[in-house]
């Protein structure tokens, strides 16, 4: 699966430091050319342009790297992956050096080793940090170099004082600066793969390092906290904001009663942390585990994706109606989907004139906190200030929204803690929980049931698909699968960027029950084409703004899917790191074969879902009941922080 | 400053604008190949053949063209274009357009080091100047679809701007850090495109070259090394200046001619080169030999090798622009052992271990200034290892 997270054209980047291969060669008998590279005396051709690190790749030599990073442009600094090519005078970096004609290469010489060895010695000589107090202790690309050439000693010293003061400004990201080898990897997350541009590296010399604007505290400046330079960063210097101890401490206490709720990414990609190979869903395993560790119920995010759809749909259709019957010229068309905390704050600083845009229904996760604290603790009659909310997820973002003040509508925390992937993995081996060999068990009630409409919310279309899944059927009247194999909507799904689909309503159904308070009839559809959008990646969500600004295809979209991490939820910042485009895919794969094996599939026939508007949420989807519990407002916050 | 100009200069005797008008007529391959016949080669330090230079952006395929004359002049101990630009801008000037006929440029820049910005007025008037004269603008002397022009931009005080893609990153407003090579400049430079960046002195030759001919600059200097160079010398000397010389002197009369008779060391090509010992003053100066972009320091008896050693280290460890691993770290552990060995405590077993270090920066840095930062270290401690042991000893 080619994945196009960034387009190369419109890059920040110098061209130099852009593309993986250099660009088409200009003279026209050379596209296509092979060229052989001869690594360690073995023979490979590869494509002209490709970097001798590719090459070695294709002959199965490992050439080691620090700054290179599959999903981001080139930089060439690190300098561990300097090869020995014949005929020049200095090694040359095998991650930057793209091969243009026929080359002799050795990769291990004495050269090439004292070099990797003093490389890692000097890196080694700024580095304070003692890996036994380390989150990234054995999940550390240092650390493993270190051992890879053979370290053995501190040659040119080790620091004994911090330099930096830890930054825990952010309620997402954490900055250990003293742990930071100057690879960048998380500047081009954040300037070239993100295109948010928080992280830069300023002073020179020694005294280079990573820094916000001004140098300023993370969390006031204009990082959407998707961290996804977390994922990238090959040291402890980045991590998310931990909340385990409170969430061991809310455990422990027996006044307490503790609710999880588990999203479908992390269950998809929590195997890596044990060693699984990605794309291996634990879903119900880690029901029985998560039972072991303490937390009294463990509920299914996946309930409430299902409700967001029927709250984030019914606003879409309350806006198309106001846009095509009531032709209110202010409606604002089309409709972004909210459900991605790293995305809202992205537009909050960067589009503010397009808030309106934004679907007022809150994210999944926010949804559950806000029932569980209600309708939840009316029927198990319990004290929501007894409850605490947990929710595992794959993001680093949503640690944000989950402190956001509006957050609290109950007059309780929506959600009081939320756990990455990663965390929550912690949690698990600590209390001695073999998770991949667990038991299997389901769901709590009474959201025991889920549909595949809410587990493909964590892949990039996901969301868009389950809408559709929903509204086609609202109201066309027909079964999705009439117009999809399976109901697979597939031109929805996949990885390039930005995506654009039609779906024509050539005949429109009964209005059901639910929606009866809203319209009478669909008649005023019928004919009509629904447009949607899809994108990943704020620097995409950026192409589809910039297009929105013009004028141009995407303005006329009835809805667009916005996700802040590229692949979306599967790919967010909480998730287990290493992470590539291969990873993403095989995570994405599991996702997509879990919603095949759901009895129902479509979030309008969830039942937990139906009874939840016929019990409680009475006047029915963005009723008032609803928009009080299930519903939010965003700031424009521009290039402030408030 | 030193900056007394010694004895005559070629540039004084070339006719105003003969270089160009010989480069019209001659058609842009003429050009190049007249430069490629006259053996010139960079003089901005890594002396790169300036007619291959020009001949592979002159190939590239692109509408857009870019002619960058590297002014940025940072090498300690270098002033040799401070004078060229200030006695000499015309034919500076002259030497860049030729190079923007020659490749198909319709732009040049001249990046002027920050500190020169006192020169810019005069530069500024020189271009208008040649603009009314149409040397510059369009249909360059009447010649049809020659169009060439030329801004100044300022570098702004980092040494590593002098780099040509550093320069590059510099002039499209980024932080002044260098490229990754290949590509290179000439296929991918300024704004991505096509691009010739070459030293003030560079182009001055050049026009000398197309106005003399390339034989008559061949003849001189040696067989690798053709034509003549200028050089800053300074130091321990009773005549300090700029010189011109043929490439290929012996460094021993140089000093004759600079009245440094007695030194014990010069240092050659500035910080970032090489220290050569009063028992090799019968080198050359020659890029086959002791190359140099054009500053000689003289150091007296008297000179303690350490200190001038540190005063080197202490340059790099400013001017690293911190982005590789072998230079950013690598300088100051240079310069801690120097201080270590000042202070005699520095065992033999680890100034071998920085010596290792020193050759790992020479070969695994990302760019030039790293690349060439551990050569005035390894070169004292090669040469004056008695006088540092000394200091071992004697605390
Ligand atoms: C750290 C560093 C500093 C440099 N500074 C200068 C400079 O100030 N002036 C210059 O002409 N070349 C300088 N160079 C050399 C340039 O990179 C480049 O080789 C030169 O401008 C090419 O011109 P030439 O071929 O005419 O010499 C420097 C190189 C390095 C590595
Ligand atoms: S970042 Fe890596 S090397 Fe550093 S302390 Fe942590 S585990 Fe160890
Ligand atoms: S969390 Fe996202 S926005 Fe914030 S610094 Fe990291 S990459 Fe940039
Ligand atoms: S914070 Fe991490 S990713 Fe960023 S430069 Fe430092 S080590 Fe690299
Ligand atoms: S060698 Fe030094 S100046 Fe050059 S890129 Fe590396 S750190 Fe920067
Ligand atoms: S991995 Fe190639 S220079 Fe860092």
């Amino acid at each position: 699966m080619a994945e196009s997270v960034k387009a190369a054209d419109d890059s920040r980047a110098p061209v130099s430091q852009r593309p993986k291969t250099m660009a088409p060669p200009s003279d026209i008998r050379d596209i296509g050319a092979l060229v052989t590279v001869n690594i360690d005396g073995q023979d490979v051709k590869v494509p002209m342009g490709t970097t001798i690190l590719e090459a070695a790749k294709k002959a199965g030599i490992r050439i080691p790297t620090l700054c290179y990073h599959e999903d981001l442009c080139i930089a060439g600094v690190c300098r561990i992956c300097v090869v020995e090519v014949d005929g020049q005078r200095t090694l040359q970096a095998a991650c930057a050096y793209p091969v243009t004609s026929p080359l002799k290469v050795k990769t291990h010489t004495r050269k090439v080793r004292q070099a990797r060895r003093h490389v890692v010695d000097l890196l080694l000589s700024t580095h304070y940090g003692e890996c036994y107090s380390c989150f990234r202790n054995n999940n550390c690309e240092l650390q493993a170099l270190a051992k890879e050439c053979g370290v053995d000693f501190f040659r040119f010293g080790h620091p004994e004082q911090p330099r930096y003061e830890v930054d825990r400004s952010s309620y997402s990201v954490v900055r250990d600066m003293n742990k930071c080898v100057l690879c960048r990897r998380c500047v081009r997350t954040c300037i070239d793969l993100q295109e948010v541009g928080v992280l830069e590296a300023i002073g020179r010399s020694a005294n280079t390092k990573v820094a916000t604007f001004l140098d300023k505290p993370l969390g006031e400046v204009v990082c959407i906290n998707c961290g996804q330079c977390i994922n990238r960063c090959p040291t402890g210097a980045l991590r998310a904001n931990d909340p385990t101890d409170e969430v061991w401490a809310a455990i422990d206490d027996p006044k307490k009663h503790v609710v999880i709720q588990t999203a479908p990414s992390p269950r998809a990609a929590i195997g890596e942390c044990f060693g699984q190979p990605p794309g291996k869903a634990l879903t119900f395993e880690l029901n029985t585990a998560l039972k072991q560790c303490g937390f009294d119920r463990v509920f299914d995010t996946n309930f409430t994706a299902d409700l967001t759809i029927l709250e984030e749909g019914t606003e879409l259709i309350i806006r198309l109606k106001k846009a095509l019957v009531d032709k209110d010229p202010l409606v604002a068309l089309p409709q972004f989907t909210s459900c991605s905390p790293g995305w809202v704050k992205y537009i909050e600083h960067f589009y503010t004139e397009l808030l309106p845009h934004v679907s007022s229904a809150k994210s999944p996760q926010q949804m559950f906190g806000a029932i569980i604290k209600t309708y939840y603790a009316k029927l198990n009659k319990l004290d929501p200030q007894d409850i605490v909310t947990v929710a595992l997820m794959p993001c680093s973002a949503k640690k944000f929204e989950c402190n956001r003040q509006e957050m609290c509508s109950s007059g309780y925390k929506d959600i009081d803690y939320g756990l990455t992937t990663r965390e929550l993995a912690q949690m698990i081996k600590e209390a001695g929980i073999d998770l991949p060999n667990m038991p299997k068990s389901n769901f709590d009630d009474p959201f025991g049931t889920a549909t595949g409409s809410g587990v493909i919310f964590g892949a990039t279309g996901g969301v868009m698909e389950a809408a559709l899944r929903t509204v086609v059927e609202l109201v066309c009247g027909i079964k999705v699968e009439d117009l999809f194999a399976h109901a697979d909507i597939i031109p929805v799904r996949g990885f390039e960027g930005v995506r654009y689909a039609e779906i024509p309503i050539t005949k429109v159904g009964p209005v059901p029950d639910i929606l009866k308070p809203l319209v009478k009839d669909w008649n005023w559809l019928k004919g009509a084409t629904l447009k949607v959008g899809i994108c990943h990646g704020t620097a995409n969500a950026k192409k589809v703004l910039e297009d929105i600004r013009a004028g141009g295809k995407f303005s006329e979209c009835h809805f667009i899917e916005f996700m802040a991490c590229p692949g979306g939820c599967l790919g967010g910042g909480g998730q287990p790191i290493p992470t590539g485009p291969a990873i993403r895919a095989a995570r994405a794969k599991a996702i997509y074969d879990e919603d095949k094996g759901y009895a129902i599939r479509k979030s309008h026939e969830n039942p937990d879902v139906l009874k939840i508007y016929k019990d409680f949420l009475t006047d029915g989807p963005c009723g008032h009941l609803s928009h009080k519990l299930l519903h939010t407002h965003y700031t424009a916050r521009g290039k402030y922080i408030v | 400053m030193i900056s007394s100009r010694r004895g005559n200069f070629t540039f004084n005797g070339i006719a105003p604008e003969a270089g160009l008008k010989a480069a019209l007529q001659k058609g842009r391959a003429g050009v190049i190949g007249e430069l490629s016949a006259s053996g010139l080669k960079g003089r901005g330090g890594a002396g790169f053949p300036t007619g291959v230079k020009w001949n592979l952006a002159a190939a590239a395929k692109s509408d857009v063209k870019y002619v960058v004359c590297n002014a940025d002049e940072g090498e300690p101990g270098t002033f040799k274009d401070r004078v060229i630009l200030s006695d000499f801008a015309p034919l500076v000037f002259e030497g860049m357009t030729i190079g923007g006929w020659a490749i198909g440029a319709k732009k040049g820049v001249l990046y002027l080091r920050g500190e020169y910005i006192y020169l810019r007025p005069h530069l500024e008037k020189v271009l208008a100047e040649r603009r009314k004269q149409n040397l510059l603008g369009t249909k360059i002397l009447g010649k049809d679809g020659f169009d060439f022009d030329i801004g100044i931009r300022m570098g702004s005080g980092a040494y590593v701007c002098g780099e040509e893609t550093a320069l590059i990153e510099s002039l499209e407003g980024h932080r002044g850090e260098p490229r990754n090579r290949p590509p290179f400049p000439v296929d991918t430079g300024f704004q991505n495109k096509p691009t010739i960046v070459n030293n003030v002195e560079t182009l001055t030759w050049a026009a000398c070259i197309l106005s003399k001919g390339a034989a008559w600059f061949k003849k001189i200097g040696t067989d690798k090394s053709a034509g003549l160079k200028l050089y800053s010398v300074s130091g321990d000397c009773t005549r300090p200046g700029v010189y011109e010389f043929p490439l290929g002197i012996t460094v021993a009369k140089l000093l004759g001619e600079v009245g440094g008779e007695n030194a014990k060391a010069v240092q050659v090509g500035g910080a970032s080169g090489r220290c050569v010992p009063a028992s090799e003053f019968a080198r050359t100066l020659a890029f086959e030999d002791v190359p140099t972009g054009g500053s000689i320091i003289v150091f007296g008896p008297q000179r303690d090798m350490l200190r001038v050693a540190r005063n080197f280290m202490d340059f790099f460890v400013e001017e690293s622009c911190g982005q590789c691993t072998p230079c950013r770290e690598g300088n100051v552990k240079l310069l801690e052992g120097l201080e270590l060995l000042e202070e005699g405590r520095c065992s033999m077993r680890y100034l071998r271990e920085l010596c290792a270090l020193g050759e790992t920066m020479a070969v695994a840095s990302k760019c030039g200034l790293g690349q060439s930062s551990p050569t005035a270290f390894l070169s004292i401690v090669q040469h004056f290892q008695d006088e540092l042991m000394g200091r071992m000893h004697g605390r």
